[in-house]
């Protein structure tokens, strides 16, 4: 793909490391608030390529490992009911509950299906009228214009066999709690560019301005994650803090009108507790009262479920960015992709599971700094 | 589902399930194909079952895939595969004509590759307790003399070359199975690489070892022959032939294409002497002409597969666990 490749171009990526290079002249820490550009870090391997100097720290943009274990247990008494058809993006099945995951409910019997939209959901109960189809409606502000679209469709179809169990939560408040925090560390952004792509950038100027860090809206592909760095490295030596669009191919200041009238119309902001890092103020949203009817929360009656993390997982220090996937102690031994503590381990965006699969070395992690020589990087055959 | 997904989960019900309960050295190599001593000739024997959905997709069928599958595994121990058996397990109520289209894909399948359906059964399952047809094969093959091909013997310095552009048959069955369209129609990769093998090995009897990446993909395929012989792997990402198409629908879902499944392909570890000299060969065959260098088996990081990236940065390529889930956004 001619487009994907120029976003790989090694040649680019050295004239922007080589800048990079000749900027910093003292330590900075850069936290990438989406668990996407994470695993793109890790798996291209930029952070090995930065100098000493840039430090970046993983943030709590996963929209699967931050859903809440009492949601991840609602999910699973609701997906085990015989009358209905539970449906889910594939990468929540493997999500630990209390004492199960969405594929046990499945191998038990229960219907748990993957689907790749919620429009998808929305068919299976046009055809299913007997059976109640509940969609598992997580993320952030990426997944919910489709999920918005989805209950007003139901609506508007008349169907009352649909509705969505909702925990979805809101990019901003959390880097307000990030900033906040005693223990803090982060000097500037990598803003998540699909989450901005919705909603665009009004959000970020007052938290720039309150908390003095430059907000780099970046995207997924490698130049762009270094060009995202690039920018705010340069900002940090020059002691400025505001918001730039280093994504502009996708983001636009307004964001998306359309998208931000459906979520208006369907949501309303609400308190949300975090996975890992507990009640965040106005950080989610949930069905309006106008909706309300196509909350499977209350349509189940799942409310009032209480839930306890596994003591050993430190999951919610590696989503504030406290510490690294491989300082958990449980890291690799008691925590695994097989069995895991907590749900970095198992999220296609989860730090856990970035480091576990793309830096899991017979002698521990590859050191910061560490390169192959340059004839490897050259295509063969 | 996860343990018939070609992962790790697939390896620990082997090594945890079947092993111990059947446990003979034979079945200890846990290769593609055994490869056994009849009165003085080496047979190669295999089995497979094939459950895919939907039974036809672009670029080939169930029927396909049950002759070339198993074609495929006793050529990756340098047999010329001879006689298949097919078992079908059909479920009550499947449509004749679907069943009778089936069974046409297996004759002709059979035809390409080149060998003879010897024997078969039928079984029908009630309604509900089947997928329409199941189809299993067996099939048997002669090892030249003086060839030795099996994961084990992986050493360092040998080449790893693939036949041709990976990820297209897992795409293509995704694509129709999921509902999902790309804007181009991708086709499955399903070939018979015996012929391909036969003439790898005019070049050279010293082939090390050959695999075909099926379900789990080049990942689990590369992690499984690290594991055999102790040595490691490291690969060039961008040596890796992936195909635009599948670059897209995989960055669409999520997916990595190196754990995506193909039917037409195949992997091969070849003394460094050697490799140009097969590479060339393969590029002269119609079922390697997207042959590659991509790599080569080292010393370091014994076990394990290590890919440099394109950017110049490292990372490891594990097994794995069961099948890849599509990503939330």
């Amino acid at each position: 793909m001619k487009y994907i490749d120029e976003f790989n171009d090694p040649g680019l990526a050295r004239r922007l490391l080589d800048e990079i290079r000749a900027t910093v002249t003292r330590p900075w820490a850069l936290m990438e608030v989406c668990g996407g550009q994470t695993h793109s870090i890790i798996r291209h391997g930029i952070d090995q390529l930065l100098p000493q100097e840039v430090e970046l720290i993983h943030g709590p943009g996963c929209p699967v490992c931050v859903t809440p274990l009492d949601v991840i247990d609602q999910a699973l008494e609701i997906a085990s009911r015989p009358d209905v058809i539970f449906c889910s993006f594939g990468d929540m099945l493997r999500v630990p509950g209390s004492d199960r995951d969405l594929f046990r409910v499945k191998g038990e019997g229960g219907d748990v299906r993957v689907v790749y939209s919620p429009l998808d959901a929305l068919d299976l109960a046009r055809r299913n009228p007997d059976r109640q189809v509940v969609f598992f409606a997580i993320g952030f502000e990426t997944t919910a214009p489709a999920n918005a679209m989805a209950v007003h469709q139901a609506r508007r179809l008349g169907l009352e066999n649909f509705s969505l169990l909702v925990s979805h939560v809101r990019v901003p408040p959390a880097i307000e709690a990030i900033m906040t925090a005693p223990s803090c560390r982060v000097q500037g952004f990598l803003a998540a560019g699909h989450v901005c792509s919705v909603m665009g950038t009004a959000e970020y100027p007052d938290l720039a301005e309150k908390h003095r860090v430059p907000l780099v809206v970046t995207g997924f592909e490698p130049l762009d994650i270094l060009e995202g760095i690039r920018r705010a490295v340069h900002q940090l030596e020059r002691g400025e803090h505001r918001v730039e669009n280093a994504y502009p191919r996708a983001v636009q200041e307004q964001g998306n009108p359309a998208a931000l009238r459906m979520i208006e119309e369907v949501f309303e902001v609400a308190d949300r507790n975090w996975r890992g890092i507990g009640p965040i103020p106005a950080s989610g949203w949930r069905l309006s009262d106008a909706f309300r009817a196509y909350d499977a929360e209350h349509r189940f009656g799942v409310t009032g479920i209480r839930t306890e993390e596994p003591a050993a997982c430190r999951a919610g220090e590696v989503l504030q960015g406290l510490i690294k996937p491989t300082e958990c102690e449980a890291f690799g031994t008691a925590c695994t992709p097989r069995n895991p503590l907590g749900a970095t381990m198992v999220s296609s965006e989860g730090a856990c599971a970035a480091y576990y699969l793309y830096r899991r070395m017979t002698d521990g992690p590859a050191p910061q700094g560490s390169r192959i020589p340059q004839e490897e990087m050259n295509p063969v055959g | 589902m996860g343990h018939g997904g070609g992962g790790a989960l697939s390896a620990e019900l082997m090594e945890q399930v079947f092993t111990p309960a059947y446990g003979n050295p034979t079945l200890a190599a846990l290769t593609d194909s055994a490869v056994l001593d009849l009165g003085g000739a080496r047979v190669a024997f295999s089995t497979d079952s094939y459950v895919v959905r939907p039974l036809f997709f672009p670029g080939g069928s169930l029927g396909d895939l049950a002759v070339n599958g198993t074609v495929n595994d006793l050529a990756m121990s340098g047999a010329r595969p001879a006689y298949l058996s097919t078992a079908f397990v059909l479920e009550e109520g499947v449509d004749l004509a679907v069943v009778e289209r089936v069974a046409r894909a297996v004759g002709a399948a059979a035809e390409r590759a080149g060998v003879t359906i010897a024997t078969g059964d039928t079984k029908v399952v009630e309604s509900g307790h089947g997928d329409g047809v199941y189809i299993s094969t067996a099939g048997v093959g002669l090892v030249p003399d003086g060839v030795d091909i099996r994961p084990q013997r992986a050493r360092p310095g040998d080449a790893v070359l693939v036949s041709g552009p990976i990820g297209l048959h897992g795409v293509a069955v995704m694509s129709v199975r999921e509902g999902l369209e790309f804007g181009v129609e991708i086709a499955s990769d399903t070939a018979p690489l015996a012929d391909l093998v036969a003439t790898m090995l005019e070049v050279t009897k010293d082939i090390h070892v050959l695999r075909d990446p099926t379900r789990g993909g080049l990942g689990a395929s590369l992690n499984e022959i690290a594991r055999a012989s102790g040595t490691g792997v490291r690969l060039r990402e961008r040596a890796i032939p992936v195909p635009d198409e599948v670059v897209n629908a995989c960055g669409f879902l999520g997916l990595d294409p190196l754990y995506v499944a193909n039917e037409g392909r195949l992997v091969a570890f070849v003394p460094p002497e050697h490799a140009e000299a097969v590479l060339a060969v393969m590029r002269a065959h119609p079922q390697g002409s997207g042959a590659a260098l991509i790599g080569e088996c080292v010393a370091d990081h014994p076990g394990m597969v290590v890919v440099a990236t394109g950017l110049g940065g490292t990372r490891v390529m594990d097994l794995p666990l069961g099948e890849q889930l599509p990503r939330i956004c």
